[in-house]
């Protein structure tokens, strides 16, 4: 019956009924976009750091290479892995990306949280407008929005102008090109990652729970830090991790607004690739990073699945 | 009362921060020193100078016709992502796709940039396509990248729709791709504007991943800026910045309109 009413032919008709090739299919597209286009990048990005550098296009030696017909020969080269734990170079830029992504993240969190807490607590006809307000900084370029610290900060800039024509000062402070300036750009453009997630927990708090607390006779205080406090954690730690982890790779920022001496990791593989085209150093620099990064992340999921059971 | 002091000064404060930055940028665009911070009158001749420079122009024409392609591609493949992810509870792989497809949201932009133009490199030699250095290249990175964006936006608003509705359409009848039109895609139009909107303006705003995947022939527009700006200030930037930002400040208060009236349709129903 359902045959002699098809347009199609009876195969193409059972293809398009076959909930499996259906599901695959739909399955298939994003994956295998994510898979050429995200996975394999990075299984490109762990070979090369493994290899050696040559002079040529591109610049390093592959890692499999057919000898003769019979003979595959491996080069497996751990010592681009060597140098970054010799050379003092390195540390120093791990060390410096760790330090600015730590006060960082600190500071955003010291300035989010207060913020998130009142915007949770204003009227809800107020809520989206406040919303609005941190969006729409987190939506204008970031590059102007950086750019705008450099006529603030700078010897001719707003602050020093203001400073010099009271009084207060005689000479030009130098605010520009060091790591406060870092510091203070990066937890500018930040600051939004911290807030929206610190918010989104936050304004889904019950607050009967602090009203009953506050009528048992609990301070305000206390309240904060036995109720309010733990139940945010969610936000707290996904807000950290939004704000570190970007910020630990930060390059424009340091770029624009750093002095010579702010060499963070960003910049140490942008040297590494453009300048020395040592393609090697680079993809073994942004690996060892991948995995500091993902020691804070399985911590998290960890954490996660213990919370849910 | 002062519980109500405390919390107006915190977000006057923390406003302050976020907002003087950007003022300042706007005010200093109309500024008709060449000197930037020193104010010397009303002048409107940064916004002609600024559309005399074809360097400029040039770029920003590439870059806004990467971003739509961006944008479209992304919102495609995120809605697509988000649905598998929430109407299918297992599938092979599903683990190693979740985190695959979040990935781009946490990973600095350095890495990602420097992975994109490995697999171009390597993609051209192997196989002749895409271009290395081409706006195909730049569109591929650019998607991968807010496609995690459209993904979790989406994937936010389908959870937490009940299921009730799709089960009552399929049990009188429809199939699965009518009810997926008539039911679950009116109800994410929301998000599916606002992914578009933020894979738009993301695309547009790229600097790191596009310095590593573009060629000389296809220099966007923060390329641009971020050449210019790197040597000092410009008053033309300032122009630019404003121009940018207007936009998107009108861009965002119609969506949130949009969005205000359709909560309210959805209440009334």
């Amino acid at each position: 019956m359902a045959q002699k009413n098809s347009k199609f032919s009876p195969t193409f008709d059972r293809i398009l009924q076959n909930k499996w090739i259906g599901r695959n299919l739909l399955v298939g597209i994003p994956y295998f976009w994510i898979i050429v286009f995200f996975l394999i990048p990075f299984a490109i990005v762990l070979q090369i750091s493994f290899s050696e550098v040559v002079e040529g296009m591109p610049p390093y030696k592959p890692l499999l290479e057919w000898v003769t017909d019979k003979f595959l020969h491996v080069h497996l080269n751990l010592h681009n892995y060597i140098m970054l734990f010799t050379d003092d170079i390195y540390g120093f830029a791990f060390w410096q990306s760790i330090k600015l992504a730590s006060i960082c993240t600190s500071f955003c969190l010291l300035i989010g949280y207060p913020m998130a807490y009142y915007m949770a607590r204003s009227s809800e006809r107020m809520q989206p407008l406040l919303l609005l307000l941190v969006m729409l900084p987190f939506w204008s370029s970031f590059l102007l929005r950086v750019y705008a610290w450099m006529g603030i900060l700078g010897n001719g800039g707003i602050i020093n102008t203001i400073l010099l024509s009271w009084g207060i000062i005689d000479q030009p402070v130098s605010l520009l090109y060091n790591d406060f300036a870092v510091a203070l750009g990066m937890i500018y453009c930040y600051l939004p990652f911290m807030i929206l997630p610190l918010y989104a927990t936050l304004v889904k708090l019950d607050m009967s729970l602090l009203e009953a607390a506050s009528d048992l006779g609990c301070q305000p205080f206390k309240v904060f830090l036995s109720i309010t406090l733990p139940l945010s954690k969610t936000g707290v730690i996904s807000g950290c991790i939004l704000v570190f982890i970007p910020s630990m790779g930060e390059f424009v920022i340091p770029e624009l607004l750093g002095g010579s001496e702010s060499f963070m990791l960003g910049k140490l593989i942008w040297t590494e690739f453009f300048n020395n085209r040592d393609w090697p150093v680079a993809s073994a620099v942004a690996i060892v990073m991948i995995i500091l990064m993902i020691v804070p992340l399985i911590f998290v999921q960890r954490f996660h699945t213990q919370e849910k059971s | 009362m002062r519980k109500n002091t405390l919390k107006l000064a915190t977000l006057i404060l923390g406003y302050a921060f976020l907002y003087i930055p950007i003022f300042t940028l706007i005010v200093f665009s109309f500024n008709s020193s060449k000197q930037v911070v020193v104010w010397a009158g009303f002048s409107l001749k940064w916004y002609g100078e600024l559309f005399e420079n074809t360097e400029l122009l040039n770029a920003a024409w590439i870059s806004l016709r990467i971003a739509f392609m961006c944008a479209t591609f992304s919102v495609i493949l995120g809605t697509l992502s988000a649905l598998i992810l929430v109407k299918f509870k297992r599938f092979r792989g599903k683990n190693l796709f979740q985190t695959l497809i979040m990935a781009p949201l946490v990973m600095p932009e350095i890495i990602t940039g420097l992975a994109f133009l490995l697999l171009f490199v390597n993609m051209e030699r192997l196989i002749g396509w895409p271009a290395s250095g081409g706006i195909t290249a730049l569109t591929i990175a650019h998607t991968t990248l807010a496609m995690a964006y459209v993904t979790s936006i989406v994937y936010s608003q389908l959870v937490n729709f009940d299921d009730i509705l799709i089960e009552a359409a399929m049990d009188l009848g429809a199939s699965p791709l009518k009810s997926f039109f008539a039911i679950t895609l009116p109800i994410i139009t929301p998000s599916l504007v606002a992914g578009w909107l933020l894979s738009f303006v993301l695309s547009l705003d790229d600097v790191v991943i596009s310095s590593f995947v573009a060629g000389p022939q296809s220099t966007t527009l923060p390329m641009v800026v971020y050449s210019s700006v790197k040597y000092g200030l410009t008053p033309q930037i300032n122009a630019l910045a404003t121009i940018i930002i207007s936009f998107i400040a009108l861009c965002i208060i119609i969506a949130a309109i949009l969005h205000a009236r359709h909560q309210k349709m959805v209440n009334q129903n």
